[in-house]
């Protein structure tokens, strides 16, 4: 029955105000840090170093991001963009890569090693790179991989999560189906093309869009392993932007870089929630 | 559980299963293997051989005041950010899950900061907080209260807390909205009919029904604290003042790559480890135990 109809318990009146005004008052707080940062990226740097800086915006946006996006503090915001583009694309589309086909052989054969296999590969679910970072970076050095793409993705695609998921979803597939591509004489990866794949559109897209800001958001990897500007992300590089001495930080700059630092992936999480709110639901369980 | 139809044949689904095992030995087994082996050596004062101490990195960690001080540190600070990511949450849920319409604009509108890095949310909020021009701290002096948060070890712990804690409230509150749409309508129903005010059975009915939630969300909170939260303190206080806010996880970042103490760092990294490897047995443990319901 739709809840509309179960007028009791919910609230009328005074109370539903009450309850908007509860609401709005979350939304502003929790929206508070992102307009001060906007405001910021629109008005001048003696704006902001003779505190307290304006609340409305200013009419220096164009100036500001442009500055940030082609000349920047050590390389243009655009460069430090682009790369974080490549990292996150290239780290959800290896990981799904890898996972579908793995997960299909595990799933769908009986090959030697396959239980030790399945073993090894769930416990890569139980170490974050934060923690052999160390190790990491010299296995990455030793390859010559430091300030590289390859360096950037590869690190972090070694873990199993989506893995598990697409074993999850693969053992829901019905036999029957299986069955009959074996029967009609198809081969195991014309049944993963023409079958297991279309499947599973839904599950690629959520676990896509998961993947996407875990790898655009990354911190210390990225911190550790590019020392060129050049190969700078944009979320680690915002902090390079501050001087190191006793200087005022160049504001107006590092909070337009803030700003563009997370438009993708708010566009990503707004724009496909429900694709969010499952790849979030299924990566957790 | 397994398919009853297998496809035949052992060479495809070795070439199948070869890229992930191939990428897993390079980047995860090979490293978290000498992770291990070097958390039993330390490097001459030249650095140019290892010397065998056995378990002397690990008796030299858990004698060592900062180190202790940093698990203490570790704790405190989980405990503050699952807390004060998971209250908010939780009454913002309860709140919009009491509206009949809008309740899907305002999930729309509370679900986004989830996107914005760590690392991000700490240049935001050291923003807003900075000592020479932080719109609140110079709000706070008005007020007559002298903020500074690079001296005062308490005030950087709590502005590392509550940056850490703001973009996860909308992953906590996306969590406790679906378990609250979850709860049966009917059970509500017979509480109100009996006469049980809101308080009443939101203490009686609907946190005993969002417990599997709540715990589920307690470990996956610590977890985040523990290790993704890196960026907040790095950007906002790099550990300081005097180690006040170095986590185990800085710690293993400063020990190994600011001051080079590569023994001292790998011992960490495996003392992490087992952490990581208990929290893991815990959400496991649990996820078992909730399929059952």
């Amino acid at each position: 029955m739709a809840r509309a109809t179960h007028g009791m318990v919910e609230k009328r009146g005074a109370g539903l105000w009450l309850t908007h005004v509860f609401m709005i008052l979350g939304v502003l707080v929790i929206f508070f840090p992102i307009w001060l940062a906007f405001v910021a990226s629109t008005v001048t740097q003696s704006d902001i170093i003779r505190p307290p800086m304006p609340i409305w915006p200013g009419d220096q946006f164009l100036i500001n991001y442009k500055s940030a996006l082609f000349s920047g503090v050590n390389v243009p915001v655009a460069t430090m963009l682009l790369n974080s583009l490549i990292m996150a694309v290239g780290i959800a589309v290896g990981k799904i890569i890898i996972s579908l086909l793995s997960a299909f052989a595990i799933v769908y054969f009986k090959f030697p090693g396959r239980t030790v296999f399945f073993w090894l590969i769930f416990l890569t679910l139980m170490l974050p790179v934060e923690v052999r970072i160390v190790p990491t970076y010299e296995v990455v050095a030793g390859f010559g991989m430091l300030n590289s793409y390859s360096g950037l993705i590869f690190p972090l695609i070694a873990s199993a999560t989506a893995t598990f998921l697409f074993r999850q979803f693969f053992l829901t597939i019905p036999d029957e189906l299986a069955e009959a591509a074996r029967v009609d004489g198809a081969g195991a990866m014309r049944f993963f093309w023409d079958i297991v794949i279309p499947m599973s559109r839904t599950n690629i897209a959520a676990l896509f869009v998961i993947l996407f800001i875990y790898g655009w958001n990354q911190y210390l990897w990225p911190l550790l392993i590019t020392t060129e500007p050049e190969m700078n992300t944009i979320v680690m590089g915002i902090k390079q932007m501050f001087p190191s001495g006793d200087d005022f930080a160049h504001w107006p700059t590092i909070m337009a870089t803030s700003i563009l630092a997370m438009i993708p992936p708010v566009i990503v999480v707004v724009g496909m929630q429900r694709l969010f709110i499952r790849g979030l639901v299924d990566s957790e369980k | 559980m397994e398919k009853r139809v297998k496809f035949r044949g052992w060479l495809l689904p070795l070439l199948l299963i070869a890229p992930q095992v191939a990428v897993s030995a390079v980047f995860f087994f090979y490293p978290a293997g000498q992770a291990i082996w070097q958390s039993l050596f330390i490097p001459d004062p030249f650095g140019l051989s290892m010397k065998w101490v056995g378990l002397g990195n690990f008796e030299y960690l858990l004698s060592d005041r900062y180190y202790r001080a940093s698990f203490v540190t570790t704790a405190l600070f989980s405990i503050l950010v699952t807390l004060s990511s998971m209250i908010p949450a939780l009454f913002l849920a309860v709140t919009a899950d009491r509206l009949i319409k809008g309740s899907g604009v305002y999930r729309t509108l509370l679900i986004w900061p989830y996107a914005v890095a760590p690392a991000v949310a700490g240049v935001l909020w050291l923003f807003m907080f900075n000592t020479r021009v932080g719109v609140v701290s110079w709000y706070l002096g008005q007020l007559g209260y002298d903020w500074n948060h690079v001296l005062n070890g308490g005030e950087a712990m709590g502005l590392v807390v509550v940056a850490s804690s703001w973009g996860r409230i909308s992953y906590n509150f996306l969590f406790f909205f679906a378990a609250l749409q979850a709860v049966p309508r009917s059970v509500i129903e017979a509480a109100a009919i009996d006469g049980a005010h809101f308080w009443r059975r939101f203490w009686t009915i609907v946190l005993p029904l969002l417990s599997p939630t709540t715990f589920f969300l307690l470990v996956v909170n610590i977890v985040y604290s523990f290790f993704e939260t890196f960026g907040v303190i790095h950007t906002i206080t790099a550990g300081g003042p005097q180690q006040t806010t170095t986590i185990l996880v800085y710690k293993v970042f400063s020990d190994g790559f600011v001051g080079q103490d590569l023994g001292s760092s790998a011992a960490q990294s495996v003392i992490l480890l087992v952490v990581v490897g208990l929290l893991t047995v815990v959400q496991f443990k649990f996820i078992e135990k909730r399929v059952h319901y």
